[in-house]
């Protein structure tokens, strides 16, 4: 069976129809919620559904055997993008899932001797609960803030660590700004002060170079669906020398070194390890491209539009990440009229929390500029048509919400928005 | 999140946009809610010597909701006096609008700039001005 990729991409995904250049609506620009499944990654799981559909721990027959053999493929595949041994990467149901094991793991293993955890304030959801589960367990948790640009002060972790730390757990990329921690500096840092160090690297694998020894990196987590695999499927790196003690959260049969005990879901780990070989493959040139459309994106948008900012560092970014704050223009207004281009704000009114974006907070970004931003994600299947619709579009809709707003009235008038007495609600 | 059509109606093409003069003694301006909440409206009547609102305009920095529960506001209140305009309640917009729970306060920030923008008139004109009860009648 094989499917002619561009002529699945090119209905379902990628914005350019056959014949002719207009982009397929709606246009897809939230890739770092998630990505469509990659139509090569689909065809290698196929046949795991179906004819190879074996228990890959059944150790003594032919079924057994072919979807063990396809799991160890694929676990390569997983260890190859990371630099890592085979042996160091155990499968798991995602990336929140890893994250999970790593920080109730080890603490658990280690907090008779060493109870504290060093996080970061922008880390994603399932960390920070993570952590707060932990300190319900009596562990002591810091929470680095971060600089303006979203990084890590080096000085303040190196001050933070000590002689009860177990582990620093820190992102290698931010899931709303884009940008890249310094990876190699904290861990070179963990290992000088003898703690481990887990990265959440659910957006950084397939988008940047990794490589766990010569980041000094023992723990990492990774997604699936965020490098065009399968949902339901991520993986944890756990470093083998010098080895990572750490408790399972999961018991049963043993399997995954005893770390994650269940059968694997054979179809979702060859789509896992498909995916990480073709990104491995294709990410020098797909990350040229997609800086190319990055770029393009901002300076249409700049140069049409004053008062927009950047929120996260650009030059330590991920290529396929754009946040931007469009001032005195709230967020979920602005996205209903670019109803055609499915994007994310940070704004309160998109969530169930009436907080702006923790993540923009963190930077120091001001609650009002919090609700005017917009995180657009391009990807594998963004084409320049894409990028140009969405320019045009995005340009319109802040001018007209302009008009339509009495803050931007007033700051034309020259008024200090601050300067008014509002009332809280 | 589906939208009713109303809404987006109301989105695509508010109605009374723009800004009146608000040193005019005949103008009462309302400015309601905070930047730092996500919704700021700013609605505006012009009230004739018979005590009709002759004109009314917005503008409005918020969500969808925000927006259309403000242009209705104004579409609403025109042409009644602002006795009638003050009773407008913020659960009429929210059901012409069909709006969902979690944008219900855009529909009260709509009434509560409405009230503003009265209350700011007859700040300029005399508590009773406009009205065809007295102060104390009035509740």
């Amino acid at each position: 069976m094989t499917i002619d990729r561009m002529a699945t991409s090119g209905a379902a995904m990628s914005g350019t129809q056959a014949g002719n250049n207009k982009p397929h609506l709606p246009i897809y620009l939230d890739y770092q919620a998630t990505t469509p499944t990659d139509p090569r990654v689909v065809e290698k799981m196929l046949p795991y559904f179906t004819e190879k559909f074996g228990n890959p721990h059944s150790r003594n027959h032919h079924h057994g055997w072919e979807a063990e053999e396809a799991i160890e493929t694929a676990r390569a595949q997983v260890a190859s993008i990371i630099g890592a041994d085979p042996r160091e990467v155990i499968f798991t149901s995602g990336a929140t899932e890893s994250n999970n094991i790593a920080i109730k793991g080890v603490l658990r293993f280690h907090k008779d001797r060493r109870n504290h955890l060093i996080t970061v304030v922008t880390e994603h959801k399932c960390v920070l609960e993570s952590a707060r589960h932990m300190e319900m367990e009596g562990c002591e948790v810091t929470y680095l803030p971060v600089e303006q640009n979203g990084l890590v002060d080096l000085d303040r972790l190196r001050a933070a660590i000590t002689d009860k730390t177990a582990l620093v757990s820190i992102m290698a990329v931010n899931n709303e700004i884009g940008v890249i921690q310094p990876l190699k500096e904290i861990g070179a840092l963990c290992r000088e002060k003898g703690v481990y160090f887990h990265t959440d690297a659910a957006q950084a694998v397939g988008k940047i170079a990794l490589d766990v020894n010569a980041m000094n990196i023992d723990l990492m987590s990774i997604s699936g669906h965020k490098l065009y695999g399968p949902k339901g499927v991520g993986a944890l790196y756990v470093r083998r020398k010098p080895r990572v003690r750490l408790e399972a959260l999961i018991h049963g049969g043993g399997q995954e070194r005893g770390l994650r005990a269940g059968t694997l879901p054979t179809p979702l780990c060859v789509g896992l390890g498909e995916a990480c070989a073709i990104a491995e493959r294709e990410m020098p040139a797909e990350a040229e491209r997609l800086r190319y459309l990055r770029d393009r994106m901002l300076k249409g948008i700049t140069k049409a539009l004053p008062e927009v900012y950047v929120n996260g560092d650009l030059e330590n970014r991920i290529p396929g990440n754009l946040n931007i704050s469009f001032a005195y223009v709230e967020g979920e207004g602005l996205m209903m009229g670019i109803k055609n281009l499915s994007v994310s704000s940070g704004s309160a009114c998109t969530s169930a929390s009436l907080e702006p974006s923790y993540v923009l907070r963190a930077l120091g970004v001001e609650e009002e500029l919090a609700h005017t931003s917009i995180r657009f994600g391009l990807g594998r299947f963004t084409t320049e048509q894409d990028v140009d619709y969405a320019i045009e579009h995005v340009v319109a809709a802040v001018r007209r919400l302009r008009e339509l707003s009495p803050l931007w009235e007033m700051a034309q008038a020259g008024i200090d928005i601050k300067s008014i007495q509002w009332a809280e609600h | 999140m589906a939208y009713s059509k109303e809404l987006l109606e109301h989105y695509d093409n508010p109605r009374n946009v723009g800004t009146l003069d608000k040193e005019d003694k005949a103008v009462g301006t309302g400015l309601v809610g905070a930047p730092a909440c996500g919704d700021v409206m700013k609605l505006q009547i012009k009230v004739g010597v018979d005590g009709r609102i002759e004109d009314a305009k917005f503008k409005t920095f918020g969500c969808g909701s925000a927006i259309a529960s403000s242009s209705l506001a104004t579409e609403w209140i025109k042409g009644k006096s602002i006795d009638d305009a003050e009773q407008i309640k913020n659960t009429e917009i929210a059901q012409h609008l069909s709006l969902p729970p979690v944008k219900i306060h855009c529909s009260v920030l709509a009434e509560d700039a409405i009230k503003a923008a009265i209350r700011d008139y007859r700040e300029k004109n005399g508590r009773t001005a406009g009205s065809a009860q007295t102060a104390d009648a009035a509740e």
